[in-house]
């Protein structure tokens, strides 16, 4: 990102991805950018509803061309994405780019082996023959730690369990050693135990192959061990941008704060009631005028003149590293000092 | 906690589930033995954590205790009444007092019924008549878990995932009950609405003095809202200790895997705690290990842990009360010996 001067690997440029529904355009994105690096990990954090997942399908094109109006540049090693056509698209997926999602039963067709599954894009993108496909298959399955590889390439979907089916579509989505990874909330549906072997996995394949990889996650504390930069989304915007470093430790954003606050920790004080976002998310389809998380900041009175209502506070990166909020650096920093002396008594 | 009454008292409580197969006719072939006799209390006004990964039978154990599920041996008491085959007219004004708040807030709320009558529903289905009519409880109980009374004839689309789980909530107050069964209340909402029903609850807890059978899969949400935690493995506890003792000397190593195993929000480039990965799946209950049901995944299995199963007792440097399953438990100096490799063959 901040590191070279050259073109980034994937670039994000005010991007906007709008569907008209019968109530009216939902705004699921509006205007969002970045930039990611090769071999760098971008955590983007939000709630239900943030518009991070609706991003990703984007670059990979695979929203519904005829209902959403799409708005800016995606650019993935120098190639802009919105205006490719199918058919190039198709080249690029599962070879180039590709994807991890949240529900691994779901995301498996349950009539074709696990290794029938990894071999077709294999084949498709390479042009192998089905020896060979199967030969890479059981190959991916070692690489991802499924014991027995050569048998088990011949099981179906519901015979494996849960943290191997995941590790089935990470093998899947690697097959052709792409360059781009977008792990939608890939972990969220394990348990622990299984999340840390499958972060481990992740870190271990991206130092091998060089990977760049998109994290979406909820979870503040799988950003803490994955991410190299993270992105915080509400109401389809970034609302704060920095290293993992920069955010944990010393967010610029209220809604970061309140983040923070909801999550109760395993060492941190218990008596303590938890400090939450009052309100709840709002809807894309009518979202609030100004800055979208106004209605749950507690800060909005410090901001003079009503700012927060009435315009959309400017994100700001310099050197990579930027919130969109009305309050002064000044003001963030005491706020946020009140707020970690709150957390640690 | 050993006072000498529980408001609930579980003993070798048990539940398999029958498997059925065989041709031409169908017979039992086996039996998935999702719980496998637990031993723990509840006392009054208290809440006890129970967690576990998935398919460990902590949803089982909280249907068993409300009797939503016949239990196969074992004994549940709810203040020394033993209700554990009690019959349907027997359990009625137990029902009463024993709640249950569900995981999924779509599910569990009748899209067909508006707001009030679903939180009046358990009232008249009790014949409880509250005075000044169920309107009015119910409008009150809408305020008391933070929703607007004025919604009292919305339906539950018309509320977001938050909220539904506070009418779930509201719900379960109906019968002012003695003890609630939480299972997984937080865990289908989003992290900022999480921290909100979590502190209702906790006030109403205090509040009202309710007990809690908390169950979840998040340990630092458990940490925080029980008093007690229970750990259950493969239809087993584990481990069960005061939340101060469990979290800060766990003995068995499952527990200790489970916390090194959650990532924490922190910018450290040192973890707080040494991660230990464990390998592989949780084994099925259908056929689980002999002796030790965790020494499958264990770095510290022996022998003796495949021939004898560990019984759940007090072990010399616990608290009182801090009981643990383990024949080599851990201490708050060892740091795990042997790392577990992460090879993929040793996964099973």
């Amino acid at each position: 990102m901040t590191s070279t001067d050259q073109q980034p690997f994937l670039s994000v440029r005010d991007l906007k991805v709008h569907f008209s529904t019968e109530d009216g355009v939902v705004k699921a994105v509006d205007g969002l950018t970045f930039d990611l690096a090769k071999g760098k990990t971008l955590g983007i954090v939000g709630e239900s509803g943030s518009g991070k997942s609706v991003t990703n399908l984007t670059i990979l094109g695979l929203h519904d061309r005829e209902r959403t109006a799409i708005d800016g540049e995606i650019l993935l090693d120098g190639k802009e994405l919105l205006t490719a056509s199918e058919r190039e698209l198709e080249k690029l997926r599962g070879n180039k780019m590709s994807m991890i999602f949240q529900d691994a039963l779901a995301s498996l067709s349950p009539y074709h082996t696990i290794g029938k599954q990894i071999g077709e894009t294999y084949r498709k993108h390479t042009g192998a023959s089905k020896a060979e496909a199967r030969a890479r298959a059981i190959e991916m399955l070692k690489r991802v730690g499924i014991p027995q590889p050569d048998v088990r390439v011949d099981d179906y979907p519901h015979q494996f369990s849960g943290g191997m089916r995941q590790r089935a579509m990470i093998a899947m989505a690697l097959v052709c050693d792409p360059e781009l990874l977008i792990a939608d909330e890939p972990t969220t549906a394990l348990d622990v135990t299984v999340q840390a072997q499958i972060m481990d996995l992740l870190k271990d394949l991206q130092q091998e192959f060089g990977t760049a990889i998109i994290f979406i996650t909820h979870d503040l504390g799988v950003i803490a061990d994955i991410a190299d930069d993270v992105l915080v989304m509400y109401g389809g915007r970034c609302v704060e941008r920095g290293t993992k470093k920069e955010v944990l430790r010393a967010p610029q954003h209220p809604y970061t704060w309140g983040l923070l606050g909801s999550m109760p920790s395993l060492d941190g004080p218990v008596d303590v009631p938890l400090s939450p976002i009052p309100g709840s998310p709002p809807s894309l389809l009518n979202p609030p005028t100004g800055c979208r998380f106004h209605p749950r900041c507690t800060f909005t009175e410090k901001v003079t003149g009503g700012l927060c209502a009435s315009a959309q506070p400017l994100l700001e990166i310099t050197d990579g590293r930027g919130a969109a909020c009305h309050l002064t650096a000044d003001q963030r920093r005491d706020f946020f000092a009140d707020f970690a002396a709150t957390r640690s008594h | 906690m050993s006072n000498t009454n529980p408001l609930l008292d579980v003993t070798g409580l048990t539940k398999h589930f029958p498997v059925m197969g065989g041709f031409p006719f169908k017979r039992k072939i086996g039996a998935v033995q999702a719980v496998d006799g637990l031993d723990f209390q509840v006392a009054e006004g208290e809440s006890l954590g129970l967690v576990g990964e998935s398919g460990c039978g902590k949803s089982t154990t909280g249907r068993l205790i409300t009797r939503l599920l016949e239990p196969t041996a074992g004994k549940i008491s709810y203040r020394g009444q033993d209700i554990t085959h009690a019959g349907r007219k027997q359990l009625a004004p137990i029902r009463s007092e024993i709640q249950m708040i569900f995981q999924d807030p779509y599910a569990s709320l009748n899209p067909r019924q508006t707001v009030g009558k679903i939180i009046s529903g358990p009232m008249e289905i009790n014949g409880i008549n509250p005075p000044g009519g169920h309107e009015k409880r119910v409008r009150e109980l809408l305020e008391t878990v933070g929703l607007n009374p004025e919604h009292y004839n919305r339906f539950p689309h018309e509320f977001s995932g938050g909220q539904r789980q506070r009418i779930g909530v509201a719900r379960a107050l109906a019968l002012s009950p003695k003890l609630i069964v939480a299972d997984e209340p937080v865990s289908a909402l989003d992290v900022s609405i999480q921290a909100q029903v979590v502190n209702l609850l906790q006030d109403l807890q205090r509040d009202l003095g309710i007990a809690f059978l908390f169950i979840a899969h998040d340990l630092a949400i458990v940490r925080h809202f029980s008093q007690r935690v229970a750990v259950m493995y493969l239809g087993k506890i584990v481990e069960i200790a005061n939340r101060e003792d469990l979290y800060e000397n766990p003995r068995h190593p499952y527990t200790r895997a489970l916390m090194s195993a959650v990532p924490e929000a922190t910018a450290d480039d040192v973890p707080a705690r040494e991660r230990i990965l464990l390998t592989g799946d949780v084994p099925s209950p259908l056929n689980p290990p002999s002796g030790c049901r965790f020494r499958t995944r264990c770095w510290k299995a022996t022998d003796k842990c495949a021939s004898e199963a560990p019984p759940l007792v007090q072990i010399s440097g616990s608290n009182d009360g801090h009981l643990t399953a383990c024949h080599y438990p851990e201490t708050k100096e060892t740091i795990p010996a042997q790392r577990l490799a992460k090879d993929p063959e040793a996964a099973v």
